[in-house]
């Protein structure tokens, strides 16, 4: 009511002004104006939907794969939907083979394989992408006077073959063989990198990586393995083949207590939905790196 | 003054409602005590059971072989029960005598001012936490352990060393643990015992170790029972701090073998275990649980009727 009030007075106004020609093209001029504005509104708006859809992706990835890189896949999936929450990214940890068949089989988009993939894989289609390392270290106390063992003294060691530190060129002194508690995954892949699954004659079983550097620094004769990341100065690092445990050979892959976390697609990365071109974005950017450190893993550069 | 005074004496509606108040309070606290033990008991049932019946009775309880992250899976606790069962035996019998005969020298022989030091000392004992007897164990009695291992086993190609992670070490910071409780209780039962017993057994000529021998401890026998029953159930409960002395591997109860106890063996594995290997940790919860109350009823039984003789 108001609004036609003052339209009329409006209207009164100009009539009295005489100026009746110019008001009219004023106001034509206003409404096409405002005609202009609402497109103008409209345009941003959908460019704003445009946007909108580039930056939250929304949809399902799906994962399947090495149990080894559970906690990792998880801390992946849990960061990625942090960053995009219309987006779920489903782990399924079955085994590294599995994992890669049913990338293969078009299953899931993702598969964790914590080796490298196979010639017979790659041929099938699968690319291989690592996406970090893990890397394992064989730890024993300062004193010992052994400092390189070969891989099949480590397998004999850990199988109990062998039980005394002279047998691999140390003094005379008995083997404590410290490890890991079954499921741990330190274990799982020391285990697996050896071929050693269920093998290994423990005479400690601890449940922490702590608890391992605790006990093989304080034994003489001890030896035991943690994650790399972990090493200092209360233990001493066993060379591997003559190799010394650090990044850059794990990088070069001269030391072989290491393994590549996979992510196998099935064709490139530049082929895949743009869900998990994300996905595999975040995990070479220097965030996605972090996380990878983060569970005790080697950044892949 | 006197009149104005709140009473509860002098008013029978206030006193009554402060009666019923309490006897409602006190009721709701003794049926809550009920209602932890039935829901323990419960849910151990139910999260325990299921993993039994999946795997087999016969194979978790009589198998030997625990590697329950293997391919093909396998999860026998028979050494795992024989650990406790041998462990707790061996830390009853080295501590049972020494805590009675601490018992003994507190109520009995001790001059006053001796006692007034050494009992102090003892429920200080009590005091302490379970993991700090463990980091102890670590510090002294492994490296003890593991020079008296490789002086035993020196010539020997088969054993596996442990670094004195094992049985022995287990078992002495088990005795140590249950000491307090044994001493505690044993000196109230053997103060109890009517003091014209001794004065007549002193009277007819017996010596006071005779006193002692044939008339205390036999009168003070019931209240022995129990502070062997709490000392049993204390030491097949605990986990901390064994955990860090015992070696945590499964095997066969041997006093130089690194051994897992029940309640290790779920501490030890619940971190990272899931599936079926997670529920059978928690058949492992249910098999400590069972053994707390057969012993418990056991001891309680033979306490009974220690108590119908006495009388």
């Amino acid at each position: 009511m108001k609004k036609v009030k003052y339209a009329v007075l409006a209207g009164v106004m100009a009539f009295g002004l005489t100026a009746c020609g110019q008001s009219a093209e004023e106001t034509t001029a206003a409404s096409a104006a405002s005609e202009t504005t609402d497109t103008a509104a409209e345009e941003t708006t959908e460019a704003k939907e445009e946007t909108e859809a580039a930056a939250e992706l929304s949809g399902s990835i799906t994962m399947a794969g090495s149990t080894s890189m559970e906690k990792f896949a998880n801390a992946l999936a849990e960061a990625f939907m942090e960053i995009h929450p219309d987006v779920s990214v489903q782990a399924e940890f079955t085994g590294s083979s599995a994992g890669v068949e049913a990338v293969l089989a078009g299953q899931s988009d993702i598969g964790n394989s914590s080796r490298n993939l196979a010639d017979d894989e790659k041929s099938a289609g699968a690319v291989e992408n690592i996406v970090a390392i893990d890397g394992i270290a064989v730890v024993a106390d300062p004193a010992n006077t052994a400092s390189d063992l070969t891989k099949e003294q480590l397998v004999q060691i850990y199988t109990g073959e062998v039980k005394n530190w002279s047998e691999v060129g140390g003094e005379d002194l008995p083997i404590v063989v410290v490890g890991r508690e079954a499921g741990s995954g330190t274990r799982g892949a020391f285990e697996e990198i050896l071929e050693i699954e269920d093998m290994c004659q423990y005479a400690n079983e601890l449940d922490s990586t702590g608890a391992v550097m605790a006990k093989v620094a304080s034994t003489p004769g001890a030896i035991g393995y943690v994650s790399l990341d972990v090493l200092d100065d209360t233990v001493k690092a066993l060379k591997i083949g003559g190799v010394d445990a650090n990044e850059e050979n794990i990088k070069d892959g001269s030391y072989i207590l290491s393994r590549p976390f996979v992510m196998a697609t099935k064709g490139e990365i530049s082929e895949q939905n743009e869900l998990v071109q994300a996905l595999f974005d975040y995990v070479y950017s220097a965030e996605g790196q972090e996380l990878v450190k983060s569970v005790g893993l080697i950044a892949v550069e | 003054m006197g009149k104005e005074q709140l009473s509860i004496v002098a008013n029978r509606k206030n006193k009554s409602v402060v009666e019923k108040a309490a006897e409602v309070i006190f009721t709701g606290c003794g049926l809550l005590a009920v209602l932890a033990v039935i829901s323990i008991t419960g849910y151990m049932v139910i999260s325990g059971a299921p993993a039994l019946f999946q795997v087999g009775i016969t194979d978790i309880l009589f198998g030997t072989v625990w590697a329950p992250a293997a391919e093909v899976p396998s999860f026998g606790i028979l050494y795992v029960i024989l650990t406790s069962i041998v462990g707790t035996f061996m830390a009853i019998l080295i501590g049972v005598p020494i805590g009675l005969f601490t018992a003994i020298f507190l109520a009995e022989v001790a001059p006053p001012k001796l006692a007034a030091t050494v009992r102090p000392a003892v429920e200080l004992l009590a005091g302490i936490p379970s993991v700090i007897y463990g980091l102890l164990g670590i510090l002294l009695l492994n490296p003890l352990m593991y020079k008296l291992e490789r002086m035993i086993f020196a010539g020997s190609p088969d054993h596996q060393f442990t670094g004195g992670a094992n049985l022995i070490s287990a078992v002495l910071v088990l005795a140590l643990m249950i000491l307090p409780t044994v001493v505690n209780i044993s000196e109230s039962a053997l103060r109890a015992v009517p003091a014209h017993l001794k004065s007549a057994s002193l009277a007819l000529g017996a010596t006071q170790m005779q006193t002692i021998f044939h008339v205390i401890l036999p009168a003070a026998k019931s209240g022995i029972m129990a502070a062997i029953v709490l000392g049993c159930g204390r030491a097949i409960g605990e986990a901390m701090a064994i955990t860090l002395v015992s070696g945590s591997s499964v095997n066969f109860p041997l006093p130089f073998n690194s051994v897992r106890f029940l309640t290790t063996a779920i501490v030890a594995e619940m971190s990272y275990a899931e599936g079926l290997h997670r529920q059978v940790l928690f058949t492992i919860g249910l098999v400590l649980f069972a053994f707390i109350m057969f012993i418990n009823v056991v001891l309680t039984r033979i306490f009974r009727k220690g108590e119908a003789t006495n009388d």
